[in-house]
């Protein structure tokens, strides 16, 4: 079923027709057999961000000035949901693309957006985030990678060290990296944007994941890399603000995916339950499978509503960390059980690579852990709700 | 070079398509409409020839107020202007009415070097509106091309037929009819959905034509619909049993229907 939206303007009604019409045209009829290939031989759909790109679709929520679409997180992350419906894998990676943009968006100055942001924007190009490192996940403040003055006259920096689970590594124009230039803890942490061609970048083998292996994630190896004075985005120490200020966002693109990737699985259990005769009637006829398919409408609905709270919350200025927070574990705790019915509702044959279930369910499963485990989120919440 | 697009809001083939109960016409109202996908190949190839050199690409469509959807994604995918003749007359016209409907709107925008058209409609599959939109303006027509190139006064098109391909020359101004071999269309961009909320939609009634409501709608109509029956329901096939002579029995069943 085609979700029901309710979309603040003319313009953001055609973008999500836009969506539709080439998720239609041009992911769904690729993702099973790509998805399927990319977890035998490591591969990354590369030209399907160049469609999205040309098509305005990984620019939206920053400003036209630089070459964004302008449009709210309200909108954009409906975009995503409908991209998540068709492709989980191309979703989180258009979640993660934004992210990388967020950091010289929100603190650069305008001549690093003249420089950098432009280029983010133009469609062209794709980048990754590297944050998390393999002995600093959630605890971010005991990263080590780090970037030492190179004492030239140009106030560049040299990054060694190494980041874990980064998203688009090795495919990247450009990676966003958090990196320690002093060793005080939380404080110590600075933002840089290093060119993928730079000296000394290197990446780790794919990792060999459950699931999204469109979604290529490999270690981003750091051996004496020079990066530029001007690369530095936001001051020395900020790092850990404008990290954590991003990922509120980047919750909401997760949450968001979450949904479209809960709706597909509703979906599709939805459609086989109508068609599916046993005892000489569709098994959606019977009671108990069919207040199943209402749970997974209510999680699914549920789901959506808590994004878009936080996403109007985020557009009219006001606070949204804890409501992020709420969406993000909400959404990924509802795409796990919504795709686990699903496989349920499709019976043997949900169980079978025959059909989408097992992929969404396997899907499902990693967006409880990533941009922040869903124990973090809690963690986040509760600090928000018993303060003071 | 300047060109005008005629382009069709037809009923989407992915939803349920039906008839006027009343009049036995295409229901177009109560419907999911787009842009005719046949037609999305006369826009692109129309946008390709523009963006090669100079001028404007015009899109023209004759229906209802929805039609408009299909005028609004022509313009997102990059044309520059925008006619929609509209008129409660015109409701139930055939492809003679429509054509001369459409030819005093092209006459009224100006003299196209080049009109382009799809090579029919996804809804009624005619392809016969090319042909005598042609004859009404007295342009040379060029048909079903897979191909188009322009050269100074002359436009070049293949046109693949089941025993050859043909190439064939005519002079401009001309109108050509394209296939779907012919381009791979373009998705609008949102930097397009943007630009085309400002860009000039006109909208003409019969009498800016001078069109007299006598020549158009359904009781001008050279040919009715009569009635209709819808498609009766798929019946169950014929299950056989394999006692172990399954490969025979259906060796003989693919006989008896003449498949092999």
């Amino acid at each position: 079923m085609v979700a029901t939206r309710l979309l603040p303007s003319e313009e953001a009604h055609d973008l999500i027709d836009l969506t539709r019409e080439i998720c239609d045209k041009e992911l769904r009829p690729r993702v099973d057999a790509a998805e399927a290939a990319a977890a035998v031989d490591p591969q990354f759909p590369r030209d399907v961000y160049k469609i999205l790109g040309r098509a305005g679709l990984l620019s939206l929520p920053y400003a036209e000035e630089w070459g964004g679409g302008g449009q709210p997180y309200e909108v954009y992350l409906q975009v995503v949901e409908e991209i998540a419906s068709a492709w989980m894998s191309v979703a989180v990676g258009v979640s993660v693309h934004s992210l990388t943009a967020y950091p010289v968006a929100t603190v650069g100055t305008d001549a690093q957006k003249q420089a950098l942001l432009t280029g983010m924007l133009s469609g062209d190009q794709l980048g990754a985030y590297c944050l998390s490192e393999p002995l600093a996940g959630s605890d971010i403040g005991s990263m080590t990678t780090r970037a030492t003055p190179d004492g030239s006259a140009g106030d560049g920096w040299t990054i060694k060290g190494r980041k874990a689970w980064i998203s688009h590594a090795g495919h990247a124009d450009y990676y966003t990296s958090f990196v320690r230039t002093s060793d005080d803890g939380g404080r110590g942490l600075s933002c840089f944007v290093v060119p993928g061609v730079a000296a000394g970048l290197t990446f780790g083998a794919p990792e060999r994941k459950m699931g999204l292996h469109c979604d290529t994630v490999r270690e981003v190896i750091y051996d004496t890399v020079p990066v530029d004075g001007d690369r530095l985005v936001g001051t020395e120490g900020q790092g850990m603000a404008i990290a954590l200020a991003a990922l509120d966002s980047g919750r909401l693109g997760i949450a968001a995916a979450a949904t479209g990737l809960a709706q597909s699985a509703l979906d599709l259990a939805a459609s086989y339950a109508k068609d599916r005769m046993q005892f000489g009637r569709p098994i959606a006829d019977n009671q108990g499978l069919a207040f199943m398919v209402a749970d997974m409408e209510a999680a699914v609905t549920g789901a959506r509503a808590a994004y878009l709270h936080a996403a109007r919350l985020k557009d009219a200025g006001r606070a949204f960390s804890k409501e992020a927070a709420v969406a993000k574990l909400l959404c990924t705790d509802a795409a796990m059980r919504v795709t686990t019915d699903a496989i349920q509702v499709l019976g043997g044959a949900g169980y079978t690579q025959d059909f989408p279930a097992e992929r969404m369910f396997r899907e499902a499963k990693v967006t409880q852990i990533f941009e922040g485990t869903n124990q973090i989120q809690r963690l986040v919440i509760s600090r928000h709700v018993l303060k003071g | 070079m300047n060109i005008v697009v005629c382009v069709k809001y037809v009923p989407d083939a992915q939803s349920d398509r039906t008839f006027n109960e009343s009049d036995n016409t295409t229901d177009r109202v109560g419907v999911d409409g787009l842009l005719s996908e046949l037609d999305e190949y006369a826009v692109e190839e129309a946008l390709k020839l523009v963006e090669a050199g100079e001028g404007e690409v015009t899109v023209v469509t004759v229906g209802p107020d929805q039609a408009a959807d299909a005028l609004k994604k022509a313009l997102q995918m990059g044309a520059d202007k925008a006619v929609h003749v509209k008129d409660d007359a015109i409701h139930g016209s055939d492809a003679v009415a429509t054509s001369l409907v459409l030819a005093e709107a092209i006459k009224k925008i100006g003299s196209p070097d080049l009109v382009i058209t799809g090579m029919a409609s996804t809804d009624g599959t005619m392809s016969v509106v090319p042909a005598m939109l042609a004859e009404r303006l007295g342009l040379p027509q060029v048909t079903f091309a897979s191909e188009l190139s322009i050269d100074g006064s002359t436009v070049t098109i293949r046109r693949d037929g089941d025993a050859a391909s043909e190439t064939i020359v005519a002079t401009l101004p001309a109108l050509v009819s394209v296939t779907d071999q012919i381009n791979e269309p373009r998705f609008p961009s949102f930097k397009g959905i943007m630009a085309a909320k400002k860009k000039p939609v006109e909208e003409w009634a019969l009498a800016d034509l001078g069109v007299d409501a006598s020549q158009v709608g359904l009781e001008a109509a050279w040919s009715k619909v009569e009635s209709f029956t819808k498609r009766p329901p798929r019946e169950q096939g014929q299950i056989v049993t394999d006692d172990g002579d399954g490969g025979t029995k259906l060796a003989e069943f693919l006989y008896a229907q003449k498949f092999v």
